[in-house]
């Protein structure tokens, strides 16, 4: 063959569920891999929003995983499989936080965020009431430039982006992987996590507002403003 | 007339917005708003370069003994399974 191109090509492309869900039926070791892959690391993600340190959320993720492959047989389709692979952690998630006596429930967490005051933008970047225009910028937020996106797909962002996530407060760090990261709708994930669509959306917003923040000044740093 | 949307409520709402959950009065606040204010145009982009690079992560793959024990995992089940 002459180049990569084609293997790339089958390689990104996500097969289709149901030939996924048949070949995991059938003990197919590739579609597996595929999916903890894929899934695996957002998953991990999500359980430590639910328990107190890593090695736990990483043996909720074994047993998210043995839950899925148990459920297989009876598994009827009607959610997506990537919605149930995430509800089942969720739902152990949740057990297991309930079990540990030092975690706090999700609930409360969201509820904490959600009512905490704040602001998307540090309220100093504003002009206060003697100005001529109070409420305004005081300051405009500096361009981050003509191909911001180029910069942030690179490696070394890579890295800070996902400091800024692990970074976030717990609930805010579960609801933006869900949302942005895994691609999931807002009712998904306010059946998965009890939330309302509300708070959903705060939450989804105090997340990417943080992490604008977190990567502001490395986008406009060497820029003219 | 409704009054002119501040700079620091428009800041709140970018994500309702984006998710077309404004009233749509909201909607034509906070876009006039945008016709008129630099700040805030670079603010509403941010905003978005930030969502689209989240979606475009890949997804980076999990410790190599964390993979290692779910392939275990794997196939103990599939050698149990009917």
């Amino acid at each position: 063959m002459p180049s990569g191109l084609a293997e790339d090509d089958e390689r990104y492309k996500e097969p289709p569920e149901n030939e996924l869900l048949a070949r995991l039926r059938a003990g197919d070791e590739a579609a597996f891999l595929r999916l903890v892959d894929r899934y695996g690391r957002a998953m991990h993600k999500i359980a430590r929003a639910y328990v107190r340190d890593d090695a736990t959320a990483e043996d909720v993720v074994q047993e998210a995983w043995l839950g899925m492959l148990r459920g297989l047989a009876t598994f009827e389709g009607r959610s997506s499989l990537r919605g149930w692979l995430f509800t089942i952690v969720v739902n152990r998630a949740k057990t297991r936080g309930v079990r540990d006596a030092r975690s706090v429930p999700f609930s409360a967490l969201a509820r904490d965020e959600v009512q905490a005051d704040d602001p998307s933008v540090a309220p100093d970047r504003f002009a206060g009431p003697e100005a001529k225009w109070p409420r305004h910028w005081r300051e405009e937020p500096a361009s981050w430039g003509d191909r911001p996106e180029a910069r942030l797909l690179s490696r070394e962002f890579r890295a800070r982006i996902d400091e800024a996530i692990d970074t976030l407060p717990p609930a805010q760090r579960t609801v933006v992987i869900l949302r942005d990261v895994a691609g999931h709708s807002t009712p998904e994930i306010c059946n998965a996590l009890a939330l309302a669509e509300t708070n959903v959306r705060v939450l989804l917003h105090r997340a990417r507002a943080k992490i604008r923040r977190a990567l502001d000044p490395y986008l406009t740093e060497g820029s003219f403003t | 007339m409704t009054p002119d949307l501040d700079c620091i409520d428009l800041v709140e709402i970018t994500t309702e917005y984006f998710e077309g959950t404004l009233p749509p009065a909201e909607v034509a606040r906070l876009e006039a708003h945008l016709t008129e204010c630099d700040g805030c145009t670079e603010f509403v982009r941010q905003m978005r370069v930030t969502q689209d690079t989240l979606g475009r992560l890949d997804a980076a793959t999990l410790s190599a003994p964390a993979r290692e024990r779910l392939l275990t995992t794997f196939r103990a089940w599939r050698s149990e399974k009917p």
